[in-house]
């Protein structure tokens, strides 16, 4: 194994069911009913697999809602604005928990 | 407007020889796993031989002639293009359509209308009570004064314009066919508007063309379109009636792009992991006949740009033609054929399945 990420191992992700079929073919039954359209169409799926990619920092995952998010007609500013949501959300679940650090050291503090 | 590219042709680029394409199209390289062949995809879904069905359109290529010079061509069009279909050619397919049924003659090219006798064709293919579909690219509309007036004439003789845009914005549209590109085709998609082009209940029917900006499948068709409408009519108050989305083939300059790009194995493993048989099943070449410029015939535009005649000898030309015969032929199919049967399909008339 020269790297831990390898471009091939995205088209791999189905073979995850040779080691346990039952439960990757469920996993893959489920992960094509939630990207079906529905209440959210396609492309708003894609956009939001597509900020979540980048908050869980999956290369594979980038590389796969990269292409589908264009695929689905998304522009380049929907992609980044997507990524920047992912981004807001990150930063601000830290910057949240501050609240807690301000209680913490008030209730320490003369 | 400025051209996007050139013609491969004019750069001497070997891809614009037809054996040189399907040579990558059937090559493996040691970094490149084997694609499975077309052909043996259409046996695996009991399609192949490949049949036709009744024919519906017949396809007539007025030449590689065009204003544009866009970068996903498939016909390696240009204003360096010179070939182009003479009256005597057009008066063979005449001939021939008066003997046909109920057929669409679908006129594409390069920019069909740039045919100094494209206007009599149309006239006399009108005469003839045929259903007539122009591949029109907007821009040649606004090109010359001496088009400005083809909408008239379009609506004159009841054709259906079918025009490419890639995307509802500038950057994307011009990236793709040439800057400037977009701005034009708002401006003839006005004057198509203005004669009763797209409108509701005028019988001028007016559809767009999607292709891909790059390496990538189209799509969901019905989506698509209704962000067409939106943003076309908010931004420019222009209408179309339907979006028709078409995969780009790895032919000609398209291919050039795949290749140069390095994105060529991955396409190709993105069509062929796409196959879908009931796109298969209803490909546009088993509808079709297609004219060349110099009257050869082909099962569709794609193999007549890759000289790929029809498979019966005695039947390659508009000028000694033998319909019974061509009913019976075998359809001839290549590795680009994964274009047409990837996903949803993808045929002149939009997606398939």
């Amino acid at each position: 194994m020269s790297s831990y990420y390898n471009p091939a191992d995205l088209a791999k992700f189905g073979n995850i069911v040779e080691f346990q079929e039952e439960l990757g073919k469920k996993f893959f039954d489920y992960y094509g009913a939630v990207f079906a359209e529905g209440a959210l169409t396609q492309r708003e799926k894609s956009l939001i697999a597509l900020a979540v990619a980048h908050v869980v920092q999956c290369p594979y995952c980038i590389d796969a809602y990269t292409t589908d998010s264009l695929e689905k007609g998304a522009t380049e500013e929907m992609m980044m604005e997507a990524v920047h949501v992912g981004a807001a959300i990150r930063g601000g679940a830290s910057l949240v928990h501050s609240t807690m650090m301000m209680n913490k050291a008030k209730e320490l503090m003369m | 407007m400025a051209l996007a590219t050139t013609s491969l042709r004019s750069r001497g680029n070997d891809l614009s020889h037809a054996d040189l394409q399907l040579k990558v199209l059937n090559t493996t390289t040691a970094d490149a796993s084997a694609l499975p062949r077309f052909a043996d995809a259409l046996r695996k879904a009991d399609l192949y031989p490949l049949r036709p069905t009744a024919l519906e359109i017949f396809q007539v290529n007025l030449g590689k002639m065009c204003n544009q010079a866009c970068r996903h061509c498939h016909v390696d069009a240009g204003p360096d293009r010179k070939e182009i279909m003479t009256r005597a050619t057009m008066q063979a397919c005449l001939d021939v359509l008066a003997t046909l049924g109920d057929v669409t003659v679908d006129l594409t090219g390069g920019a069909p209308e740039m045919n100094p006798d494209f206007r009599w064709f149309v006239q006399e293919i009108h005469a003839l009570g045929k259903k007539i579909m122009v591949r029109c690219n907007l821009t040649i509309i606004v090109a010359n004064p001496k088009y400005h007036d083809l909408p008239e004439f379009f609506r004159d003789h009841q054709v259906h314009v079918v025009s490419s845009l890639p995307f509802y914005d500038a950057r994307h549209t011009d990236r793709q066919r040439g800057a400037g590109v977009y701005d034009d085709s708002m401006r003839a998609m006005a004057m198509l508007n203005a004669v009763g082009y797209g409108q509701e209940g005028s019988g001028l029917r007016f559809d767009l063309v999607y292709n891909p900006v790059g390496a990538l499948l189209p799509g969901p068709q019905a989506a698509l379109e209704a962000d067409f409408k939106r943003e076309l009519h908010r931004k420019h108050g222009v209408v179309f009636n339907n979006l028709i989305c078409i995969t780009n083939m790895p032919i000609s300059r398209f291919l050039e792009f795949l290749v140069d790009s390095g994105n060529y194995q991955a396409y190709m493993e993105k069509l062929v992991n796409a196959f879908n048989p009931a796109a298969a099943a209803g490909v546009m070449c088993r509808n079709t006949l297609s004219v060349g410029w110099d009257g050869a015939l082909y099962d569709c535009d794609f193999n007549q740009m890759l000289d790929l005649p029809v498979a019966v000898a005695a039947s390659r030309s508009i000028l000694n033609v033998d319909l019974e015969a061509l009913r019976d032929r075998t359809i001839v199919v290549n590795q680009h054929c994964y274009g047409c049967t990837a996903g949803a399909g993808s045929s002149c008339g939009g997606q398939i399945a």
